[in-house]
């Protein structure tokens, strides 16, 4: 009937309207708290001009690189790719350890267990267990601080949170408007929160145990690809379609830094923090990694090498390499060779 | 599933959020800040990317050739 479809009209109407308002004063609230132009780079010593230069490749997958993730030994990396195949590598050496072929393509997730013995990939676990049931995509996926828990996020909009031994769905969160396509936990001393990033283009920090949404931002103007706390936890980075990378602290709830430069004009695709959280990497789609001084807002380096899109980078767990897989099918690693002038 | 939701009650939802968010605790930027920065500086003589690690400890060096003599 034609004045149910005018009353059903007016509802989203004024539920925007309530949302927009909100969103107005949430911004005030922000505001008060902001007493200080983001000087705390100023005084920061510029750190020296340094060289990076990719030190190994690693060649074997068919397809694009899609994620990577390091193990805590620092020096095995598994890496999954749109050939189905999940490879486990040992970086010093170049040598693949061990090869699973999916029995889906885009294998989009893989991440180490912290036990060093089992990887999770896509829809299932090295020995062949499925655990994680999504209604769409699996885009991402973290072990919790054990072998024993593992946390997802989907196209479907939803991250969610697994008992590995059981299969069972231990906690959902609801909340992002659209696909979620990265997520991140906080450092364990930090307590149980994730942040999670997605197409509607919001990054939400979750309470891992009663799956409520804490903080949410939405400051980006297109998908957050990638989110990564700092180091402290007390902040996290996000990179994203709109070619920009963001810095958020978490206790004064606002955007703190963009790193960004009108010449680079393609989505970041992949962010991480180097030991001390001084430097931030970022892998674009523009083949290129770009570094950048987090205080400063600055970048210090710009870095070339892959033939195609950056998809996925990650820092060493001791910081002392980072590692970088592309569509051109192949990984990277890379660490500071010469350090120059102060 | 957002994917399943309709335009009404995905506004909903981000309405109760943002309801909730308004009401959170927040500090001083001037405070946080500081911390952030204070942190960077007490860490960074352990970042390794930062200044660099001697040839003989770095174990992604290139191995040398050999030499029969």
């Amino acid at each position: 009937m034609a004045t149910e479809g005018l009353q059903e009209n007016e509802t989203l109407a004024s539920l925007k309207n309530e949302a927009e308002s909100l969103k107005g004063k949430l911004e005030e609230e922000r505001a008060k708290l902001h007493d200080v132009e983001r000087e705390c780079g100023r005084r920061a010593r510029r750190p020296g001009r340094f060289v990076m230069k990719t030190r190994r490749t690693l060649k074997g997958h068919g397809n694009k690189v899609l994620c990577m993730d390091w193990c805590k030994d620092k020096r095995r990396i598994v890496s999954s790719s749109q050939d189905g195949k999940v490879i486990v590598w040992d970086s010093f050496t170049t040598n693949k350890e061990h090869a699973v072929t999916m029995p889906c393509t885009w294998v989009m997730a893989c991440a180490y267990a912290p036990s060093g013995c089992a990887i999770a990939c896509g829809e299932a676990f090295l020995v062949k267990k499925s655990v994680a049931m999504h209604t769409n995509y699996l885009s991402a996926c973290s072990f919790t601080n054990s072998d024993m828990q593992i946390l997802t996020a989907s196209g479907d909009g939803t991250c969610a949170l697994w008992d590995v031994e059981s299969g069972q769905l231990l906690q959902s969160f609801h909340g992002h408007g659209a696909d979620v396509l990265c997520l991140d936990l906080a450092p364990s001393e930090t307590g149980n929160t994730f942040v999670s990033g997605g197409c509607d283009k919001k990054a939400m920090v979750w309470d891992m145990r009663s799956g409520q949404c804490i903080q949410s931002f939405e400051t980006h103007d297109s998908d957050i690809n990638s989110v990564r706390y700092y180091p402290s936890g007390d902040a996290f980075a996000s990179g994203s379609d709109d070619a920009t990378c963001r810095l958020y602290d978490l206790r004064a709830d606002r955007e703190v830094a963009i790193y960004s430069k009108e010449s680079i004009i393609f989505g970041a695709s992949s962010v991480d923090f180097s030991l001390s959280g001084r430097l931030l990497f970022a892998g674009y789609n523009d083949y290129t990694i770009n570094v950048w001084d987090v205080l400063k807002g600055s970048r210090v380096s710009i870095l070339f090498g892959h033939e195609n899109r950056v998809s996925t980078l990650r820092v060493s767990p001791d910081g002392t390499a980072f590692c970088s897989g592309s569509w051109d099918h192949t990984l990277r690693e890379g660490w500071n060779r010469i350090l120059l002038e102060k | 599933m957002a994917q399943d939701m309709t335009e009404k009650e995905l506004l909903k939802m981000e309405l109760d959020q943002l309801k909730k968010e308004v009401k959170n605790e927040r500090q001083m930027i001037s405070k946080t800040g500081k911390e952030i920065k204070e942190y960077i500086e007490s860490m960074v003589g352990e970042d390794p990317l930062l200044k660099g690690i001697p040839e003989d400890k770095n174990p992604f060096k290139e191995k040398g050739g050999c030499t029969i003599s």
